[in-house]
């Protein structure tokens, strides 16, 4: 992917806060996501990883206006969707559509198959040329269930074939970009790795534009151009994926890095378990919000909130003041007094 | 059970929280058809739904039926009854011609009284029922979906509903209903008066519903099917009628079949108080209004109406249970 | 909790102010005269005239809701006719009984408590003990047997039971006597015989629901996972019961009991007229039925105000009974 190409959605300062009300008067807010910046080119897949809790989802329920953000911008093709209303928002939602992670939860119990995969284009009040009836078909076909099953109810498929339907609704209206909140992480492995390659397919065919949701790290290497790693509402770590898997410079991609069954990273490196909970995101830590989980912190840490600025020109970002250099695989393992080491 | 329809509307709640639960492993079955099969098996079901079906046609076929049994309901048979008023034969008059005999004083034919009054009573309670359905739904399923404000105000109306005694505004408010628009000595028309009754019981049974279908809608609204239908762009209208609903028919479809007999029952009450419905229209509460005062002289004459009105209404609720049963497996004995 | 509790008391004080509003509104401005209903006979148009301006109620309606509510809460002047200066709580002063509401209150409320207070202990036993025993042998004979009671009983009308046990305990065996109340003060035993009809049948009908909520919550909560953790960690069945299920079981009965106040005093309206017992019921009938406008708006607001403090509790014991459900 060029760097040059114009952003088919660019993100800015976007936060959400959900108020709490807190004991009688006082009003606090947990800041879910807070503060972030990132691109999404045409065709690109961007992966959006971190614990749960971290903010992924929220994220990607506000950048389809499932959620209002509470500040910043999102500008999709170059139109500021941050605050449109429905009406707007139409000719936009063609284009912007999102894969939802419980294949269980996210149909229509009530509906059959046709309906549903329908429902876009009933709503938006679109005919496809050959007629609604075709064009589900065809959907079905594309993500691989038979077509003559769109009498069907959801209740009479598997795990997977729900979500394929749930993929063929989000492509009804044929979109640029489809948000996909972790896809595969409610279906059986050997079903997941079906899924995603339908998904890689389909963007292949389609070029479509992905900002893939997970929080599993072998999933997001597998599909994903470029990564962007998240911690407590903030990005602390973007860029391409063979640098951010093979390079990793902030401490916390490489503990999450670390912790993937993987014969090849199980090197003297080990494994960097963290310790210590993730602290709430209600009231978060000062300065850098990884400082009270990470083996590097040092004062300046606590005072001073680390940027996400890119080092040695290339296009990974960083927001760490203690960045890690070198590849993975050579070692720059922490140090044991606050990290134990499991491999050994 | 008797002037409250909210308890109804509660037990089906409580009862089917489970609604929108598949069996799995079926094929090609559509929900409906699966609540169908269950119905037809269940052998509560089937005599319940056979009594009611009969208790419909009765009341439809009442002019036919009036002119099979040979005798209007108004029909006085004075030479039927001693000098005293009370029927001459026994158990209040029953014979060959006069299947539950004849009212005292007056000396109808019970009978075709009742078969008026079943026509009377259903009209009543299923048009109350279609009514107050309607609103609580259109309310809860908008009081839950859209929260908020808007959620307050409804639930604010409902509390207020609620709080208002039905039966005493039931016993003022009909009579002046017709005072406003008919002299006190005005026959007021039948139709004039099923649809005051018909309002009244609207005005206030809405409430048990709306709390009902906005329970079911907020449990639904965070629901990702729901999402999906919001980011595709789809209006209200939508949102609320072709996603929401279709999820929640069980439990309406149960305090639905729960809402008719409570208001059978409230409609004989308002008429036992003397308020429902005017002299001339045959109706049970009237009937057992006016057979109160012959209880240790003519017992037939309460007897005839009360087991009939309490068979419907035992009818109804049974259909009701089964109905729940099939709609929500979990639930079933 | 604190919060919780002021919120709630401010939206009750709303909602009986809404309903003071509505039940003055539609009793004050709908055509039914009060005056005429009062006046002997032969009353003459300018008699009728100072009457309703003695009663006030050639005033605006406003002016007239004010002074309602004034009387209420600091008390008023009712003038003369009306039996002088009415403390506060003032509630009026009944055209057709020629008392103060207040007192014709203090005279038939303890009848309707008495009907009713009894009765709801004895329908409450009956109907949770059936619900929990048939929800504990479920499938059981007896489970279904109490099961076509419940829903025999739940069809039943009221004046049609109350008939029914007229006809047979007091015409036929006279074993009773006429239904009547006798202060329990006075003759207890005369209190009971005078009251038990009413009670039964009172208690039948509404037993029946709670028996079949009861059943039914018990059932799921018997389902529930940490009934049968505790099954298995080998609690003893009486005490897991006991402990665990009964406590969860009783929270929907406590919701339907709030919801019950006003089924009740339509329940007592019925009951009273087939008895004939002169109660609160029989009042507000007889108020209804001849435009007694005071008479009529206190028996709205005292029920009225019974169910919001009604509601309120149950919202508290609900709290209480199931820990999951966090007040604010």
């Amino acid at each position: 992917m060029s760097t040059e190409t114009e952003p088919l959605l660019r993100v800015r300062g976007l936060t959400k806060h959900f108020p709490v009300r807190d004991g009688f008067r006082s009003r606090s807010a947990v800041r879910a996501v807070d503060g972030l910046d990132f691109d999404v080119r045409p065709g690109e897949t961007l992966g959006l990883v971190g614990e749960s809790g971290c903010g992924k989802t929220t994220t990607g329920r506000m950048l389809v206006r499932l959620l209002e953000p509470t500040s910043g911008t999102i500008e999709f093709a170059g139109r500021d969707i941050t605050h449109a209303r429905r009406r707007e928002l139409r000719p936009l939602r063609q284009d912007l559509q999102i894969i939802f992670q419980d294949p269980y939860a996210s149909l229509n119990p009530r509906h059959t198959v046709g309906r549903i995969v329908a429902m876009p284009l009933q709503v938006n009040g679109i005919d496809p040329p050959g007629g609604t009836k075709k064009r589900v078909q065809e959907l079905l076909e594309l993500v691989g269930l038979n077509p003559e099953h769109y009498n069907r109810y959801p209740h009479e498929f598997s795990g997977g074939q729900r979500q394929r339907i749930g993929i063929a609704r989000a492509l009804a209206l044929r979109p640029k970009l489809i948000v996909a909140d972790e896809p595969v992480s409610a279906l059986d492995v050997s079903i997941q790795a079906q899924v995603i390659n339908l998904l890689r397919d389909l963007q292949r065919e389609l070029d479509l534009a992905f900002v893939f949701i997970a929080h599993d790290l072998a999933v997001i290497r597998h599909f994903c151009h470029r990564v962007a790693v998240m911690y407590l509402g903030k990005i602390v770590e973007i860029g391409d994926r063979d640098d951010i898997y093979e390079r990793p410079q902030h401490p916390y991609t490489r503990a999450l890095l670390s912790a993937i069954p993987d014969v090849t990273t199980l090197g003297p490196a080990g494994r960097i378990r963290l310790t210590g909970d993730v602290p709430t995101p209600l009231n978060p830590p000062s300065g850098c919000r990884f400082r009270t989980r990470c083996w590097k912190a040092q004062e300046r840490c606590a005072t001073e909130e680390p940027a996400l600025v890119r080092r040695d020109g290339g296009d990974q970002a960083t927001a760490c003041h203690f960045p890690e250099a070198g590849t993975i695989r050579q070692g720059a393992g922490p140090a044991a007094a606050t990290v134990e080491e499991v491999s050994k | 059970m008797s002037l409250s329809p909210t308890e109804g509307v509660a037990l089906a709640e409580i009862e089917s929280t489970g609604a929108g639960t598949e069996e799995k492993g079926l094929v090609g079955r559509s929900p409906g058809q699966l609540v169908w099969n269950r119905l037809r098996r269940d052998r509560t079901a089937l005599v319940s739904g056979v009594v009611l079906v009969l208790f419909i046609l009765a009341a439809i076929a009442a002019p036919l039926l009036q002119r099979l049994y040979g005798m209007s309901p108004s029909q006085q048979f004075g030479d039927l009854l001693d000098s005293t008023g009370m029927p001459l034969g026994y158990v209040g008059g029953v014979s060959g011609d006069h299947w539950f005999g004849l009212e005292p004083g007056l000396g109808r034919d019970i009978f075709i009284r009742m078969i008026y009054g079943i026509r009377t009573s259903l009209l009543i309670a299923l048009g109350a029922a279609v009514v107050t359905t309607a609103i609580g739904v259109v309310l809860g399923i908008v009081a839950g979906y859209l929260g908020g404000m808007v959620d307050s105000v409804i639930m604010w109306i409902t509390d207020v509903a609620l709080a208002m005694p039905f039966l005493i505004f039931a016993l003022a408010v009909v009579p002046t209903f017709s005072l406003r628009f008919y002299g006190p000595r005005d026959a007021v028309p039948t139709w004039f008066a099923v649809t005051t009754l018909i309002v009244v019981f609207a005005a206030f049974g809405w409430t048990g519903t709306a709390r009902l279908v906005r329970g079911q809608v907020v449990s639904l609204r965070e629901r990702e099917f729901v999402e999906a239908a919001r980011a595709s762009g789809a209006g209200l209208g939508h949102m609320l009628f072709r996603q929401l609903l279709p999820n929640i028919w069980a439990p309406i479809l149960v305090a639905f079949s729960l809402a008719v007999p409570s208001y059978v029952t409230g409609e004989a009450a308002l008429s036992f108080l003397g308020v429902g419905l005017p002299e001339s229209v045959p109706s049970f509460g009237r009937m057992i209004y006016r057979s109160i005062d012959y209880l240790q002289t003519d017992p037939a004459y309460v007897f005839f109406p009360g087991i009939t009105i309490f068979a419907l209404v035992l009818a109804f609720n049974l259909f009701g249970d089964a109905l729940r049963d099939a709609l929500d497996p979990k639930s079933s004995r | 909790m604190v919060r919780f509790l002021l919120k709630r008391l401010l939206l009750a004080v709303s909602v009986l102010l809404a309903v003071s509003v509505v039940s003055f509104l539609m009793f004050f401005a709908l055509p039914r005269d009060p005056v005429t209903g009062m006046c002997p006979k032969n009353c003459n148009a300018e008699r009728l005239e100072r009457v309703r301006t003695e009663l006030g109620l050639n005033d605006p309606k406003p002016t007239q809701y004010v002074n309602y509510m004034k009387g209420i809460f600091v008390g008023r002047d009712l003038g003369s006719a009306q039996g002088g200066k009415c403390e506060a709580p003032c509630l009026g002063y009944s055209y057709v009984n020629s008392e103060s509401v207040t007192d014709t209150f203090a005279r038939v409320l303890p009848v309707t408590l008495n009907i009713v207070l009894p009765a709801a202990v004895l329908w409450l036993a009956l109907g949770v003990g059936l619900g929990m025993i048939s929800a504990l042998r479920r499938g059981s004979l007896l489970d279904r047997v109490s099961i076509g009671l419940t829903l025999t009983f739940a069809s039943l009308q009221l004046y049609f039971v109350g008939a029914l046990l007229l006809l047979i305990f007091v015409y036929s065996l006279k074993i009773l006597p006429t239904p009547r109340y006798v202060p329990f003060l006075d003759n207890p035993v005369e209190w009971a015989r005078g009251l038990v009809l009413a009670w039964v049948t009172l208690a039948l009908l509404f037993s029946a629901i709670y028996a079949r909520l009861s059943r039914a919550q018990m059932l799921e909560t018997l389902s529930e996972d940490f009934v049968r953790t505790a099954r298995a960690k080998g609690v003893a069945k009486r005490k897991v019961y006991g402990r665990h299920a009964l406590r969860a079981a009783i929270t929907p009965i406590v919701t339907i009991a709030g919801l019950d106040v006003g089924a009740a005093l339509g329940g007592t309206v019925i009951t009273e007229t087939t008895f004939g017992i002169h109660g609160l019921g029989r009042t507000a009938v007889e108020a209804v039925r001849q435009g007694d406008l005071p008479t009529i708006m206190a028996t709205v607001l005292i029920s009225a105000l019974f169910v919001v403090v009604a509601n309120i509790v149950v919202d508290l014991l609900y709290a209480f009974i199931d820990p999951r459900v966090r007040l604010g």
